[in-house]
């Protein structure tokens, strides 16, 4: 964190790595509960994806926030494929360009920024709340991020806060029946299991929470 | 569950190396990771490309040469291949005269068509797509993502394939592949799921007693399970909801095409058309061409799909013209 408490290059940096790390460690998780309801590829798609952000962590710009988010979102949609790479990547991307030009920034900067990048996937995946997708864990972290802002908290207080519900939303798909994606091809039967984007979603936030905790 | 592979991070890889060491007359590798017909672009021919996740051999690289496809883009096992592969073989394909994306619907592949197609055009490339969404299985309302595109896929190929070959422009081609969409419907079922080479187990068990109804190509679940039938109540489970869905009528022609989805052996593909022979005839609907074989898979998955077409003389004339690739070879 800069001397201010704001989110500088190296704390983007550090939320990736811990991204990275946390999806290779729960492949096979994701990729069971993608098993259940979908084919199986999730945990392996986002942890190449992430695994190629890290890679190329060295070469990525320095010293503005916005250039290596959208960076790591155009690594995402090159790599990733599914819909979680065009998804993901475009949220990356659209977090990164509200975030242009800044060294570093603040929550409530952070927050305008979930909220174009949220708008975005929305626009590009057309789900509404309900239809077992990501936007389960999204859309309170999202509110809950907002209110930390507004609160004066922390990055990682704030991170916490939506990571936290995050984890809420993404329990509350098990009994959804899904109206998109993959899972929707199940009908009924998709209910009773847990969301594999959602929680792919809340291992993000929760990440950024971790990295930020120690930084 | 044993597979014939090495390292599962390398299958993809060594299976298009593999491929372009058994057909170096038909196809090239460019990067990133597309199968290119070995003599694209063809000046003044309208480019066609498909892709999808790989599992689903021969479809789409092993559809590319005269008469199909100009460019197949293989994503990683059941994923939908990136952007960066549809923009290079787009161009990879362009002879001047526009290219088409042949799509399947799902949510995935879409998307990265999309993205990919919005960047071609940004380039001045000239770009149509259509999408293949032919699975009858899923109801295409506002609670799914829609109707899956399965077997279709394999028949809108080879026909919009051949009338690019005869030098049809992009807008006559466009509507071809929209009029086999509007034509065609498949079914499948699964006696087994499939196993992912990253995942090592089959994505869902199954008993030996048991079969699933209405599956796509992801090995994913279907719409529902019920004890195993035999092959002629099999196909009547999976031809009735497709004939009802169109529908089609007393006086059809259609081609009749039954799929393998890679674990099931021809000898029973050929017993389920049997059985669709009558069933179709029972409704006054005659089968005039067929396609019997594993061309849509699900890497290991026993089961099979059924896809009927209806024909009028330009589809059938196309789908009668050579075709020379890999998978599908006839009139050369």
């Amino acid at each position: 964190m800069s001397s201010s408490g704001h989110i500088t290059v190296d704390d983007v940096r550090a939320w990736i790595s811990e991204a990275a790390r946390v999806m290779r460690e729960n492949k096979e998780y994701l990729t069971q509960l993608d098993s259940a309801i979908g084919d199986a590829d999730h945990g392996i798609n986002m942890d190449r994806g992430f695994q190629a952000i890290v890679a190329k962590l060295p070469t990525l710009p320095a010293d503005d926030v916005g250039a290596l988010l959208k960076a790591a979102g155009t690594t995402l949609i090159s790599t990733v494929g599914g819909a979680s790479g065009p998804l993901y990547g475009s949220f990356f991307r659209e977090l990164g360009a509200s975030l242009g030009g800044k060294s570093e920034v603040d929550v409530t900067e952070l927050a305008t920024a979930l909220d174009a990048g949220i708008g975005k996937i929305r626009a590009l995946g057309k789900a509404e709340p309900g239809d077992k997708t990501m936007l389960e864990a999204l859309l309170p972290a999202q509110a809950a991020l907002r209110g930390a802002a507004d609160a004066g908290a922390s990055p990682a207080d704030a991170l916490r806060a939506a990571a936290d519900a995050a984890a809420e939303g993404m329990t509350a798909t098990v009994p959804l029946v899904a109206r998109k994606g993959r899972a929707s091809y199940l009908g009924d039967r998709s209910a009773g299991h847990q969301d594999p984007g959602a929680t792919s979603t809340h291992l993000l936030l929760k990440a950024a929470a971790d990295a930020w905790s120690q930084a | 569950m044993k597979k014939l592979i090495n390292a599962s991070e390398n299958v993809v890889d060594e299976a298009l190396a593999g491929m372009l060491a058994a057909h170096p007359g038909y196809i090239r590798l460019e990067e990133p990771n597309i199968v290119v017909r070995k003599d694209a672009p063809k000046d003044g021919k309208v480019g066609v490309i498909s892709g999808g996740g790989s599992g689903h051999e021969p479809m789409h690289g092993g559809f590319v040469g005269m008469g199909m496809l100009d460019a197949a883009c293989p994503g990683a096992v059941f994923t939908s291949p990136v952007p960066d592969q549809m923009l290079a073989a787009t161009k990879a394909v362009d002879g001047g005269a526009g290219v088409l994306h042949i799509v399947k619907n799902y949510t995935g592949d879409i998307m990265n068509f999309e993205l990919a197609a919005e960047m071609a055009r940004d380039e001045g490339l000239q770009v149509s797509a259509v999408v293949i969404a032919d699975d009858v299985a899923v109801k295409d309302s506002l609670y799914t993502a829609g109707r899956r595109g399965v077997g279709g896929t394999v028949l809108a190929e080879k026909i919009v394939g051949a009338a690019a070959e005869a030098g049809a422009d992009l807008e006559t081609v466009t509507a071809l592949c929209q009029k086999v969409q509007d034509n065609v419907r498949s079914m499948g079922m699964a006696l087994t799921s499939c196993t992912v080479p990253a995942a090592g187990n089959p994505t869902f068990e199954i008993a030996d007693d048991e079969m699933e109804i209405g599956v796509g190509i992801h090995g994913e679940p279907g719409r529902s399970r019920t004890k195993l039938a035999s092959a002629d109540e099999i196909t009547e489970l999976l031809a009735t909801p497709i004939l009802d869905d169109l529908p089609f009528e007393q006086g059809d022609s259609v081609l009749a095409f039954v799929n393998g989805l890679g674990g099931t052996p021809l000898i029973e593909l050929y017993i389920v058309f049997n059985k669709l022979r009558q069933l179709c005839a029972a409704r006054g609907v005659t089968i005039t061409r067929s396609l019997v074989g594993s061309y849509i898979t699900s890497l290991d998955m026993a089961g099979c799909s059924i896809t009927l077409l209806r024909l009028d003389d330009e589809l059938t004339r196309y789908w009668d013209a050579p075709v020379n690739t890999p998978a599908l070879r006839w009139g050369v």
